[in-house]
C-alpha cells in the first residue's frame, strides 16, 4: 500500500505515468483473468449439457419417444429385440422419491422448528453440528449402513432378500434429512421476531404461535427446502445401487400395486440404471443410457426452475435478510 | 384452555421431539455401527501394507484418493476462487452477464454426482479417448466441486466489510492491489474452510469416479491408469465382493477422514461468524 501512495505523491516524473501505465495494465488483466475463471465455470454446464443431449437425444428418437418413456420392458441386451423401455425406472425413482419425500420432510421440518425453538442453549450446538455430520456422510457409507443394519432387518422381519423399495426409501429419507433440516432452520429463523409476539400476545401458546403462525409464513423457505431434498433424493445414486436390488420391474396394474409385496420387492432407479450399465453398453444400449440422463437431467432442472418460481412469488424472509 | 387445543399442543410437543430423537439416532447408530465393528477389524497392515495381495491393502486406494483430491484442487481452487473474486469484487449486480453466470453454478450446484459421471465418461473416456484414468476422473470432479468452492468463497468475500476496501482505495491502492493485499487476506478463513468442504466432499465422491476412474485396485503407476478412490473402493467390496470385514475397516478410515474434514470446515466457519 505505502508503494503506491508514493506513487501519487510524486507528481510530474516520467516514472509516474509509466508507472500508472503499468498499474492500468495489471488492473485490466486481472479483471479478464477473473472474468475468464467465472465464465469458464458458467460454460462447464453447457459442454455437460451439450454431451449428453447430443448423444442422449438421437437415441431417444430412434427408439421412439413414448417407447422409451412409456415402455414398460427394459431388456436392452436381447439379441434379437432389444426393448428399452424406461418406465419401471421412472416408476421407480418416482415411488421411492415420492416416499422419501413425504417422511423426511415431515421429520426434517419438525427438527427444523425444534432447534428453531424448542431446543435449550445448551445442547443447541451439538445437536447442530449433529446434523452438519448428517449431511456430510458420503452416500457410500449410507449404503453400507444400508447393507449392514437395514437390509437383515428387512429380511428377517419381514422376509424377501432385503434389497428393496422399502430399503431404499428408508436410505432415502435418513439422506434428505439434513439438507432439509438446515434450509427450513434458516427458514424459520429469518421469521421476524414480532410474528411470534404478536401471537402471544393475541393469547396463543408457545406452541400454537410457533406451529400456526411462524411456520406458516416461513413456507416459501421451507418448500426451497422440500425441493432441494427432492432433487437429491432423485439424483442419489451409490445408496440406492447398494440397498434397491436393481431389478427393473414395476408391478403390472394398480391393484398389484397395493399389495403388500410391492416394498419388498427390487426395483432400479434411473439412477441406479445408470451406473450399473455403463461400465459394459455399447452402441443404442450406451446411448440409452445417456437418454435416461436426459430425462433425469431435465427433472432436476425443472425443480431448480421451480424453485426459482417459489422463491419469486412466496415471502421468503430467509433470502431478504 | 379447550382439551382440544391441549391435545394439539402435546402431539405438536410429541412431533418435534421424536423428530431430532430419530436425527440424532441415526446419525449414532451409524457411527456406533461403524466405529464398533470397524476398530474390530482395522489392522495396521490392512491400512498400511505396501506388498498386500490385491484389495487386501488400503495403501493403493489412499494414494489415489490423495492424487484426486490434490490435482483437483489445483484445478478447480484457483478457477473458483477467481469467478468468486468475479462475481463479488468486479461484477455490478444488474449485469446480463453475471446473472448468467450466476444461475449457471446454481445449477450445476444441483446437478447429481451421476451426471457428472456421464458427463466424464462420454468427454474424457470416449471422445478424448483417456479411457477409464485417475485424469479422467479428475477432470470430471473439477467440475463438481466447483459450485461449491464458487459459493462459499463468494460468502467468505461478502463477510469482508465494505469499509476494508474504501479504507484501501483511500490511501490510494488499487483494484487488485486491494484484493491481494486486504480483501483476500481478510476472507483467506472462509475461503480455506471452502476447501476443506470441497476435500471432504472429494473423498466421498463414489458415482461420478466410478464411471471415469474405475475400480481398479492396483496402485496407480501414472494418471492414465485407472484406479479406485476410497469410497470407490468402498463401493465394489460392499457390493460386488460382498466381504463385510473389510467393508467395516475401510468405512471407519473413510468415515473418520470425511467427518474429520466436516468438522474442521465447521469449527473455522462458527469463528468466522463470531468475527
Amino acid at each position: 500500500m505505502i508503494k503506491s501512495i508514493s506513487i501519487e505523491t510524486k507528481s510530474g516524473t516520467k516514472n509516474e505515468t509509466k508507472n500508472n501505465r503499468r498499474i492500468k495494465a495489471i488492473e485490466a488483466i486481472t479483471k479478464t483473468l477473473f472474468l475468464v475463471c467465472a465464465l469458464v465455470s458458467a460454460l462447464t454446464l453447457f459442454l455437460i449439457i451439450f454431451f449428453i443431449f447430443s448423444n442422449g437425444v438421437p437415441a431417444i428418437l430412434q427408439v421412439g419417444f413414448w417407447d422409451f418413456v412409456a415402455g414398460r420392458t427394459w431388456a436392452p441386451t436381447h439379441g434379437t429385440t432389444p426393448q428399452f423401455g424406461m418406465l419401471p425406472m421412472l416408476y421407480a425413482s418416482a415411488i421411492t422419491t415420492f416416499f422419501a419425500f413425504i417422511f423426511g420432510t415431515r421429520i426434517g421440518k419438525w427438527c427444523a422448528i425444534y432447534l428453531a425453538f424448542f431446543c435449550p442453549k445448551k445442547i443447541y450446538k451439538p445437536l447442530k453440528t449433529m446434523v452438519e455430520l448428517l449431511g456430510g456422510i458420503p452416500s457410500v457409507l449410507y449404503g453400507f449402513f444400508g447393507v449392514a443394519v437395514i437390509l437383515p432387518l428387512i429380511r428377517n422381519n419381514l422376509g424377501g432378500t432385503g434389497n428393496s423399495l422399502l430399503a431404499a426409501v428408508i436410505i432415502l429419507t435418513m439422506m434428505i434429512l439434513p439438507t432439509v433440516i438446515n434450509l427450513s432452520e434458516a427458514a424459520l429463523r429469518a421469521v421476524p421476531e414480532h410474528f411470534f409476539e404478536g401471537a402471544l400476545a393475541l393469547g396463543t401458546t408457545k406452541t400454537e404461535a410457533i406451529f400456526d403462525i411462524v411456520t406458516p409464513s416461513a413456507k416459501g423457505g421451507i418448500n426451497g427446502a422440500y425441493i432441494l431434498g427432492i432433487g437429491r433424493a432423485v439424483g442419489e445414486t451409490m445408496a440406492v445401487i447398494m440397498v434397491a436390488g436393481n431389478v427393473s420391474r414395476m408391478p403390472n396394474t394398480i391393484g398389484d400395486f397395493f399389495s403388500t409385496s410391492t416394498f419388498l420387492t427390487p426395483v432400479r432407479t434411473l439412477t441406479a440404471g445408470i451406473a450399473m450399465e455403463m461400465s459394459y453398453a455399447t452402441g443404442l444400449h450406451r446411448d440409452t443410457l445417456f437418454g435416461i440422463g436426459v430425462v433425469l437431467f431435465t427433472i432436476i432442472v425443472s425443480l431448480n426452475l421451480t424453485l426459482a418460481i417459489i422463491n419469486r412469488n412466496q415471502t421468503n424472509y430467509a433470502k431478504e435478510s | 384452555m379447550s382439551t382440544r387445543r391441549k391435545i394439539k399442543n402435546a402431539i405438536n410437543y410429541i412431533k418435534v421431539y421424536f423428530a431430532i430423537g430419530v436425527s440424532v439416532s441415526i446419525l449414532i447408530s451409524i457411527l456406533l455401527l461403524i466405529i464398533i465393528n470397524g476398530l474390530q477389524h482395522l489392522s495396521w497392515d490392512f491400512v498400511f501394507s505396501m506388498d498386500a495381495p490385491r484389495g487386501f491393502s488400503l495403501m493403493p486406494m489412499i494414494v489415489t484418493t490423495a492424487i484426486v483430491v490434490f490435482l483437483t484442487l489445483l484445478i478447480s481452487a484457483p478457477l473458483g476462487i477467481g469467478a468468486a473474486i468475479y462475481l463479488n469484487e468486479y461484477a455490478s449486480t444488474k449485469s446480463r452477464l453475471v446473472k448468467f453466470v450466476r444461475v449457471s453454478i446454481e445449477t450445476l450446484s444441483g446437478i447429481p454426482s451421476i451426471i457428472y459421471g456421464l458427463f466424464g465418461f462420454l468427454f474424457y473416456v470416449i471422445v478424448l479417448g483417456w479411457t477409464w484414468s485417475i485424469q479422467a476422473g479428475i477432470f470430471t470432479v473439477s467440475i463438481m466441486v466447483l459450485p461449491i468452492i464458487i459459493r462459499s468463497s463468494e460468502e467468505a468475500l461478502k463477510a469482508v466489510p465494505m469499509s476494508f476496501r474504501m479504507g484501501s482505495y483511500a490511501l490510494g491502492a488499487g483494484k487488485f492491489y486491494t484484493i491481494r493485499k486486504v480483501v483476500l487476506p481478510a476472507a483467506m478463513n472462509g475461503i480455506i474452510a471452502s476447501i476443506i468442504l470441497s476435500i471432504g466432499r472429494l473423498i466421498g465422491e463414489t458415482a461420478a469416479l466410478l464411471l471415469t476412474a474405475g475400480t481398479l485396485m492396483d496402485m496407480p503407476i501414472n494418471l492414465r491408469s485407472s484406479a479406485a478412490t476410497l469410497s470407490v473402493f468402498m463401493y465394489t467390496i460392499t457390493v460386488e465382493q460382498g466381504d463385510m470385514e473389510r467393508a467395516y475397516a475401510t468405512a471407519i478410515i473413510l468415515m473418520s477422514l470425511v467427518l474429520g474434514l466436516n468438522l474442521m470446515a465447521n469449527f473455522i466457519a462458527r469463528k468466522i461468524k463470531k468475527g
